[in-house]
């Protein structure tokens, strides 16, 4: 009941007019800005903070969680409509939505991101609401063995269960793991693979010049080579009938979206994981449990349903250990922490009991934040769906240029601009030898948070492996891991003692 | 001739345009000013120390419009600061590029030589704080003093686990002072920031850090970790209990800088400008306070005093890093 009772006195906060102003306010701006390819809510609120100190703390953090929120919801919007992930949680999106789009279905794949963020955002809110000082006594238990076993598995769904060729899929794999240790390796403290001494390579390579020179650049060179120029994009025309059959499509992935809310937010709170390896997971899980998998990755509901409730639901989960335990589950929650230290706040375990008209305050925005930016983002659909009428030669100009800046908003440095160019065309022959690169992407975003992960664990435990099995939580998950990555071996024994079996 | 005389005409325009433009700026600022936004580099990445530090000295100096042109903050952690260093050798525009910096100023360049960085070609600006270092573990471990520490790691030996920020920097370092001052034989194990540092700890996946205040202070207030020594010339007035390692017999004191470098090849009439800047948010209430909430020390430093300072340092981390072998 003290729950209610606090909640309630939250909305008093949220719904005052300059709090709700603001809300609104937050999630038309974090919705542009996350459907920007390159910028998402990281750079949104890294370049907003300073705006916030006109106001009040907790209308500040009202504000920006708007914005993150926005940006969670406006990311989906360009990996569907032009193939370019909008943000890095929209890596995901791409798999599917891009596909969607082309085959003409990108008004159900626009309605399916819109409504499963919304449904993933709510479960998390109320998960939130309700358990959040014990979930976050769950984040401080999982160290790094419990780290690199959930990260083992996350390889293990996509290696597993993949409908696509095995060898190429874990070709894939690798690939997206070299580039993944390029950079200074933490545990040694020297930089690694720093090809022709090119200082650029100091600070890694950024997954999403990665994610975009795949998805922009390559897919707009295959699009082009397949289409010579004549396709136009879409052949939509909305009628109340279309409207009805998408929605009843969508119903049936409720399961993938109530699988994915959890997965995504329970990802989230863990220190360093964040948005983008929920969705990742959450988009493996879907693969893994559906009737269906060869139709992933071609176009279907599922596989936009599933990384959008789970970025959304993560994004919600990160503010959990940042509020509670002071420390951040996402880069954009490491900005936030920022701004609560300048705006005077201690976050941490006192948090939720000296200043309770912040937290409260806060909690009660997100709930009025996830409902305006369903709202708001459905209303922008058609204006979407009209840029893709535009012919394709032109589309083509307009991705290529977004692509760029793109890669080179986050770093401010040309030498990723270069990089990305370079991906987009391995990138594309990659692809024109049927060789799947999202494993590529996953890799990529998971490769530095596994490595040291097992270094640190290997490190701890002196050098014995079975830590990974020992401990209580990492056990099973690594138990399953390893056996999901077996999988594809028993298959193939299996066709082979019986031949008739299939 | 007709060319001539508008020729002159221009002539004649510009010099008064000149004239009216410097006699508006003459009263507006005396001397230099920023023409264009100026890069603010931050050697580290976004949510850090550093770049919270920096984030607020950008706010204070836009809240008070102290600069005509807004300073705009560009994260570059890359290879331990290594790039941000190498991107201010190399600016093109010395005039308009800073950067916030820690004590990778010092250690980067010495571990890699290959970059030819040489920090005392750059050119100061302001020391804005120092960041203080303290001994940190468990309340459930029960232990209490540096005493009750030792022993209890004695008894682990290697098993002892010190979780702390990166490889060869400042809390490896303060992990091999307190090994060779007291016989032990920790295990350092390196984390990527101060705040997963510290979750180990709170987590109990660590046995002790060397947090900095600023990373443990949530954990502490709620009672889940405790400082035991701080390494530091005085006790620091948040943590009483807390000894200095000097009391105790280690004449052990390091901090990290908090400071902000101006690239190599500066104009005077620049450096005058950037010193006066930070010096008025160094005096900011904004700041004050923050140094106070935040048990930081280290009074202002700027000009040749700065530049004296960095040399001293530089030598003392040379040494450090010699007897870990790290040169």
């Amino acid at each position: 009941m003290e729950i209610i009772q606090h909640l309630s006195d939250g909305f008093f906060i949220a719904f005052e007019p300059l709090n709700l102003a603001l809300i609104l306010l937050g999630v038309v701006v974090g919705l542009f800005i996350g459907a920007m390819p390159g910028l998402g809510s990281v750079n949104g609120v890294a370049i907003l903070l300073p705006m916030t100190f006109l106001v009040p703390p907790t209308s500040a953090i009202i504000f920006l969680a708007a914005l993150y929120y926005g940006a969670m919801y406006g990311g989906a919007i360009s990996s569907i409509t032009l193939g370019i992930p909008g943000a890095s949680t929209a890596v995901a999106t791409t798999f599917d939505g891009r596909p969607l789009a082309l085959k003409g279905d990108a008004d159900k794949a626009l309605i399916a991101a819109a409504l499963a963020s919304f449904f993933g955002g709510t479960i998390s809110i109320v998960l939130f609401t309700g358990f959040a000082p014990p979930l976050a006594s769950i984040a401080l238990d999982f160290g790094d063995q419990e780290i690199f076993a959930l990260m083992l598995l996350a390889f293990a769904t996509f290696v597993g269960l993949s409908g696509d060729d095995i060898p190429k899929t874990i070709f894939s794999i690798c690939i997206g793991m070299v580039f993944s240790s390029v950079g200074l390796d933490i545990m040694s403290g020297e930089p690694r693979l720093i090809f022709f001494d090119i200082i650029g390579f100091m600070h890694g390579i950024n997954f999403l010049v990665l994610a975009i020179g795949i998805y922009g650049i390559g897919e707009m060179m295959w699009t082009i080579e397949v289409s010579r120029g004549e396709m136009l994009m879409s052949k939509v025309v909305i009628n109340l009938e279309r409207i009805i059959n998408n929605l009843k499509e969508l119903l049936q992935t409720w399961k993938i979206a109530v699988s994915s809310s959890f997965v995504g937010f329970f990802v989230g709170i863990l220190p360093a994981a964040g948005a983008t390896p929920g969705a990742l997971m959450s988009y493996g899980i879907a693969k893994m449990t559906t009737k269906n998998p060869e139709k992933y990755g071609k176009g279907e509901v599922g596989g936009v349903v599933a990384p959008e409730a789970a970025n959304n639901a993560a994004s919600t989960g990160a503010m959990l250990p940042m509020l509670t335990l002071g420390i951040p589950g996402s880069p954009t929650t490491a900005i936030l922490l920022g701004g609560m230290v300048i705006w005077g706040l201690v976050p941490g375990p006192r948090l939720f009991v000296d200043e309770t008209a912040f937290v409260w305050g806060l909690i009660a925005s997100l709930y009025a934040a996830n409902l305006f930016a369903v709202i708001i983002n459905i209303s922008f659909i058609p204006l979407f769906l009209w840029m893709l009428k535009m012919p394709f030669t032109i589309l083509a100009a307009i991705i290529f240029v977004l692509s760029l800046v793109g890669g080179f908003a986050p770093t401010q440095d040309m030498h990723d601009v270069w990089l990305m160019l370079l991906f987009g065309v391995g990138g594309y022959l990659l692809r024109k030898l049927d060789y799947p690169l999202a494993p590529a992407v996953l890799a990529i975003v998971l490769g530095p948070i596994a490595e040291p992960a097992l270094r640190q664990s290997l490190l701890i435990s002196n050098g014995d492996i079975t830590v990974f099995f020992t401990r209580p939580i990492s056990g099973p998950i690594t138990v399953i891991a390893i056996i999901l990555l077996l999988l594809p071996l028993f298959k193939l024994l299996k066709k082979k003692l019986v031949p008739n079996a299939t | 001739m007709r060319i001539l005389t508008t020729k002159l005409i221009l002539t004649g325009f510009a010099i008064a345009v000149s004239f009216i433009g410097i006699s508006i700026f003459g009263e507006a600022v005396a001397g230099w000013s920023p023409k264009k936004p100026v890069q603010f580099i931050i050697m580290a990445g976004k949510g850090g120390g550093a770049d919270k530090m920096a984030r607020l000295m950008q706010t204070v100096i836009e809240k008070n419009k102290w600069s005509p042109k807004p300073l705009t903050p560009i994260n570059k952690p890359g290879g331990s600061g290594a790039e941000a260093l190498v991107h201010l050798k190399q600016a093109k525009d010395p005039n308009h590029t800073i950067m916030v910096t820690l004590n990778s100023f010092y250690t980067t360049p010495l571990r890699q030589p290959a970059l030819g960085v040489d920090i005392a070609t750059f050119t100061p600006v302001a020391r804005m704080a120092e960041d203080t270092f303290l001994l940190w573990v468990h309340k459930d471990s029960g232990i209490k003093t540096v005493d009750a520490f030792i022993k209890a790691a004695k008894a682990k030996g290697k098993n002892w686990i010190m979780a702390g920020t990166g490889s060869l920097q400042e809390d490896q370092l303060l992990t091999d002072f307190l090994n060779a001052d007291y016989g032990l034989s920790m295990k350092y194990v390196p984390y990527k920031g101060g705040g997963k540092v510290a979750k180990q700890l709170a987590g109990k996946h660590a046995n002790s850090t060397v947090n900095n205040p600023s990373e443990q202070e949530g954990f502490y207030k709620a009672g889940t970790t405790v400082p035991l020594a701080a390494f530091t010339p005085s006790r620091l007035e948040m943590f009483p209990n807390a000894p200095t390692f000097r009391e105790l017999g280690q004449d052990r004191v390091y901090f990290m800088q908090r400071s902000v470098v101006g690239a190599p090849g500066m104009s005077s009439e620049a450096a005058a400008f950037y010193q006066g800047l930070f010096e008025k948010v160094y005096k900011s209430d904004d700041w004050q306070k923050y140094r106070k909430k935040k048990s930081l020390m280290g009074d202002f430093l700027s000009g040749s005093a700065l530049k004296d300072y960095w040399k001293k340092e530089r030598e003392i981390h040379r040494s450090m890093l010699k007897k870990m072998g790290a040169l």
